[in-house]
């Protein structure tokens, strides 16, 4: 049998893998280290436009059998796979300095990079369960070695933890797929909705419910969901900061992506609704009240980012409620769950863009302590960094965080989840209470030198103290932060772009 | 575009511009910053005084059933996520516009006291532009006909207020200023739930259209929100607004977030922040669930004169003069949810006038203690006393809105205070009868503590504290505070000036609830 391949389709596929190669030859023949951050920058430009120019083209599929596609280009792929570019260019220019100081591989770290956006392409236009996994592990397993880059004790802890939790989530969901095609004889998404849609007794089949619940439950490894979350905070404390900052925008995306393909319309909402309900729940309260706790920035980072990925899921759980299964209450709780996506990943890449700029090249993110007063040092990078942090906890100034968590109550409203808005509503409080506490820190006042703790004065000695911020952060501050108030006044740009 | 529409949006975008400006300028231009702060609050109260037109529109233009019961004087409507059911729609009518001249007279006069003094803890500039960001809130709160935009107005004043308490504060200022942020967040969010429970039940989230006397033909058509709904809807929205006004037993982050609170920051707080609350459960929650509010008036009303006998009590037992103006608010407040408890014309006309009058009285209440403890360096009733002695234009002063506060007859705090009891009584069942009964049994408790502060401050031999104090007032001080204590005469004289205005849309929103 021969398959016509629409390569239109696989454009931003094409440049994304293609970057990839380029990265490897130039760092090989060229040896150059501003040789191989163009063409890695070039690349990942060329995968957004690459993107956009096949969204303008309409909607297209490849690879397909008789009734299903595994390759589905529509906007909603375009859209994805122009966020990972773009986030895949924004960590590239965090890591300016830290590449600077040569303790990291230049070639290998781009390289790396480039590998993990190719896999976060195909995974937004995947059509079967296969080529969602093989897309998320492509996406994940560069990042193993990102981690590790940076040969230290907590960076090979991290690398370790992380590769063993997500080896193990790969299973479970490999496992759940397995299953679920044993029971249903299908793997492409849309062969499964209509199985489901047809055979109504298959859900009295025990079997059938394990299996969704492990493709659910392993893909929630990677939005870092309660239970499921502990690697994320020493992943992220062991990681060089430009790759936590991938690992909680880029990565998480991905999980967010996946999540949303087999929920959609694939799997049974009647077993995923419950499911993903009551991890919302779970997420968003142990990671707002364990953030409480944390004494170091980008630990507290992490655990926030757990409690957002409650507030992402939370959307999905309200298919539980019979209200929400009907095509346009689901048009608007994925609408809303893409478009908290979107909010999210600009304003905690700002965050994280902020942290790499107050620090030195090659720190780690260290302890709030430490950012005592950075605010009246550098008024600017704290400035960002208060509005990415407010928008984080969804207040005013932080507008574009302030619609995020609007567009999630009004879906998990109009989808009959009252009590589910109400626990989202509450979790904003606790929330607030952490970044704030940051918010303050940035501004306090200096205390006078022979009080001042032990870190705090290692902070300000004039060796710590930066000179200035390399122009690749300050850049990719700027235009998150720019992007973050420009969607923060007009929400409707993401509102309609989430909608293709 | 309409005159009224150009100054609709002017009064919101001329503080707005104005406090980015104020930040801008350069800390050695720390004085120009402010007195172009006090400009730029000039124009705004300018801008509210213009939007006076009331004519528009005559009573009988409200009669008739299925009419919308908000006919705002200007109006305008302009799409800004329609994804979000978010619309730009901007309207004042007699139950807002005095609350929006309140406003803009109350940031005046701070941002001119902040020209005389600026608190210790940070730059002047900022905490003007601070000011101006939170009059840009409040303003957009009162004058918002959207319902998501009523909801994002009503975050916006969140964070600056909490900075204002945070920054310029007392010794306690940042557990304070936390306090704040989070109970009041707290408020919002449940008022984020309740909107959007609206919303989602009625598909629209345009005040005008959903405020509606109940209309057979109306009602049929587009359903209306169902009972069930609306009772959670209220209830929701109620808890919201109960934080923020506040309603015992809510209110404990106010004596806090008072006594901390610089003294412009006091004056804001108790002066209109307070009044979203209540403008809030009047204009939201019973016009949009009339049904659900009158489920829950019983148990409001019954808060509403327990925060009014607790208020007292505690007020009674108070040491700290903030403290006690703080605790006295929850009192005044407790008359101004009765009045909205009860659900007759009377009582809601009470609420409003009794907004209108704690905001003047107790904003120059909060004038008068901090210039008191800027002067004696303590707010301690038992190291305060004498005034009278040493410092006799400030006691007298102290004197008349203690007295103001308490509801003599001929001052503004009267009208609120005696017709929500008066409403109470109209209401006529046993229950309400004996919350009347209670209400006027608060109303002498106030009197007894306001008269308990007087002693204890003005009288008697000066203290320490108070005979080092440099006695005199400044001219800025006779300046900000003169408008005040005139205009506490004034509509205690001519209570009408309020009254006219709030008949009419009062009635018409009466209309709507069962």
């Amino acid at each position: 049998m021969t398959q016509s391949v629409d390569h239109v389709a696989l454009l931003p596929a094409y440049l994304a893998a293609g970057t990839a190669v380029l990265v490897l030859l130039t760092d090989l023949l060229l040896a150059r280290r501003s040789a191989v951050l163009l063409v890695t920058a070039t690349g990942a430009v060329a995968t957004t436009v690459g993107a956009a120019a096949a969204a303008r083209s309409g909607p297209r599929q490849t690879f397909c059998v008789q009734d299903a596609c595994s390759y589905l280009a529509n906007g909603r792929a375009a859209l994805v796979a122009a966020l990972f570019a773009l986030l895949t260019l924004g960590v590239l220019a965090l890591s300016g300095p830290l590449l600077r100081t040569t303790q990291i591989p230049t070639g290998e770290f781009c390289f790396l990079l480039a590998c993990s956006m190719t896999g976060g392409v195909v995974l937004g236009a995947a059509g079967d369960l296969i080529t969602l996994i093989v897309a998320l592990e492509a996406l994940t397993l560069p990042l193993f070695a990102l981690v590790g880059l940076r040969r230290s004790v907590a960076s090979a802890e991290a690398a370790l933890t992380f590769f063993v939790v997500s080896v193990v989530a790969t299973a479970v969901t490999l496992l759940g797929a397995a299953l679920l095609y044993a029971v249903t004889g299908a793997v492409h998404l849309r062969s499964l909705e209509a199985v489901f849609a047809d055979g109504a007794g298959l859900l009295k089949v025990p079997l059938t419910a394990v299996a969704v619940a492990l493709v659910v439950l392993g893909l929630a490894f990677k939005v870092a969901a309660v239970p499921f979350h502990v690697w994320a905070p020493t992943t992220y404390d062991g990681a060089p900061m430009p790759v936590a900052a991938y690992l909680s925008t880029a990565s998480k995306l991905g999980g967010v992506v996946a999540l949303l393909a087999v929920t959609e319309f694939s799997l049974p909402a009647s077993v995923t609704g419950p499911v993903l309900a009551v991890l919302a729940v779970l997420t968003m309260t142990v990671g707002n009240l364990v953030a409480l706790r944390q004494r170091r920035m980008v630990r507290l980072l992490a655990w926030s980012s757990v409690a957002q990925a409650g507030y992402i899921i939370a959307p999905l759980g309200a298919f539980m409620w019979g209200a929400s299964r009907e095509l346009p209450a689901v048009r608007t709780v994925v609408a809303a769950v893409l478009a908290y996506t979107v909010f999210y990943v600009v304003m905690e890449f700002a965050a994280f863009a902020a942290v790499v700029a107050l620090r030195p090249p090659n720190a780690d993110g260290g302890s709030i302590a430490a950012y005592r007063g950075a605010a009246r040092r550098h008024p600017w990078i704290g400035a960002a960094f208060v509005l990415a942090l407010v928008g984080l906890a969804g207040l005013p100034p932080g507008l574009a965080g302030l619609f995020a968590k609007v567009v999630v109550v009004r879906a998990l409203l109009a989808g009959g989840a009252g009590w589910l808005a109400v626990v989202v509503a509450l979790n904003a409080v606790i929330g607030l209470a952490y970044y704030l506490r940051i918010v303050a820190k940035l501004y306090a006042p200096m205390p006078a030198p022979d009080r001042a703790a032990e870190p705090v004065a290692a902070m300000t000695s004039p060796a710590h103290r930066q000179a200035r911020v390399g122009w690749t952060v300050a850049a990719a501050l700027a235009a998150a932060t720019v992007v973050a108030i420009v969607i923060g006044f007009a929400p409707q740009l993401i509102l309609d772009l989430v909608a293709v | 575009m309409s005159v009224g529409q150009v100054l609709l949006i002017a009064l919101l975008a001329v503080p707005a511009v104005g406090a980015v400006l104020v930040a801008a300028l350069p800390k050695r231009r720390d004085r120009v910053a402010r007195a172009v702060g006090v400009g730029f609050t000039a124009v705004a109260f300018l801008l509210s005084l213009l939007l006076y037109a009331p004519a528009n529109i005559g009573w009988f233009a409200y009669s008739g059933t299925g009419r919308p019961a908000i006919m705002p004087w200007h109006e305008v409507n302009l799409p800004w996520a329609p994804g979000l059911d978010l619309h730009f729609h901007l309207g004042v009518d007699g139950i807002s516009y005095p609350l929006v001249l309140l406003t803009t007279l109350l940031t005046l006069l701070c941002c001119a006291y902040t020209l005389w003094r600026v608190p210790d803890g940070g730059p002047g500039r900022l905490l003007v532009a601070l000011l101006l960001v939170i009059e840009v809130g409040i303003l957009g709160t009162f004058l918002a006909l959207d319902l998501v935009l009523f909801f994002v107005f009503f975050e916006v004043v969140l964070l600056p207020m909490y900075a204002v308490i945070a920054v310029w504060g007392g010794a306690q200022r940042r557990r304070a200023a936390r306090k704040f942020v989070l109970y009041t967040l707290l408020g919002s969010v449940l008022l984020l739930v309740g909107v959007f429970t609206v919303v989602a039940a009625a598909g629209t989230s345009d005040l005008v259209a959903l405020v509606r006397a109940p209309d057979a033909a109306v009602f049929a058509l587009d359903g209306g929100i169902p009972r069930s709904t609306q009772v959670a809807a209220f209830i929701l929205l109620a808890l919201a607004f109960a934080v923020k006004s506040p309603l015992w037993p809510l209110h404990t982050w106010l004596p806090d977030a008072h006594t901390q609170a610089p003294t412009v920051g006091s004056v804001i707080l108790a002066g209109v922040l307070l009044k979203m609350g209540t403008y809030g459960l009047i204009r939201v929650a019973v016009g949009v669930a009339p049904e659900g509010a009158r489920f829950a008036a019983p148990v409001l009303g019954l808060l509403a004169v327990a925060a009014i006998i607790v208020g007292s009590l505690v007020c009674l037992a108070q040491t700290e003069l903030k403290r006690l103006i703080a605790y006295s608010s929850v009192s005044h407040m407790g008359f101004v949810l009765l009045g909205i408890a009860t659900l007759t014309a009377t009582g809601i006309q009470a609420a409003l006038i009794g907004n209108i009058a704690h905001g003047i009285i107790t904003g120059l209440l909060f004038f008068l203690a901090g210039a008191i403890k800027d002067r004696t360096r303590t707010g301690l009733l038992a190291q305060l006393g004498g005034l009278r002695e040493s410092m006799p234009r400030l006691a007298g002063l102290l004197g008349f809105a203690a007295i103001a506060s308490l509801g003599l007859p001929g001052l503004a705090g009267f009208w609120g205070e005696a017709f929500a009891v008066v409403a109470a009584f109209q209401v006529g069942s046993p229950f309400w009868i004996a919350l009347g009964v209670l209400a006027a049994i608060g109303g002498a408790l106030t009197a007894a503590y306001f008269l308990r502060l007087l002693r204890r401050v003005t009288h008697g031999s000066p203290s320490p504290a108070v005979a080092r104090a440099v006695p005199g007032l400044a001219g800025a001080e006779v300046a900000t505070w003169s408008p005040l204590v005139l205009l506490t005469l004034v509509i205690g004289l001519v209570p009408v000036l309020v009254l006219g205005v709030t008949d009419d849309p009062v009635r018409s929103l009466l209309e709507a609830v069962p």
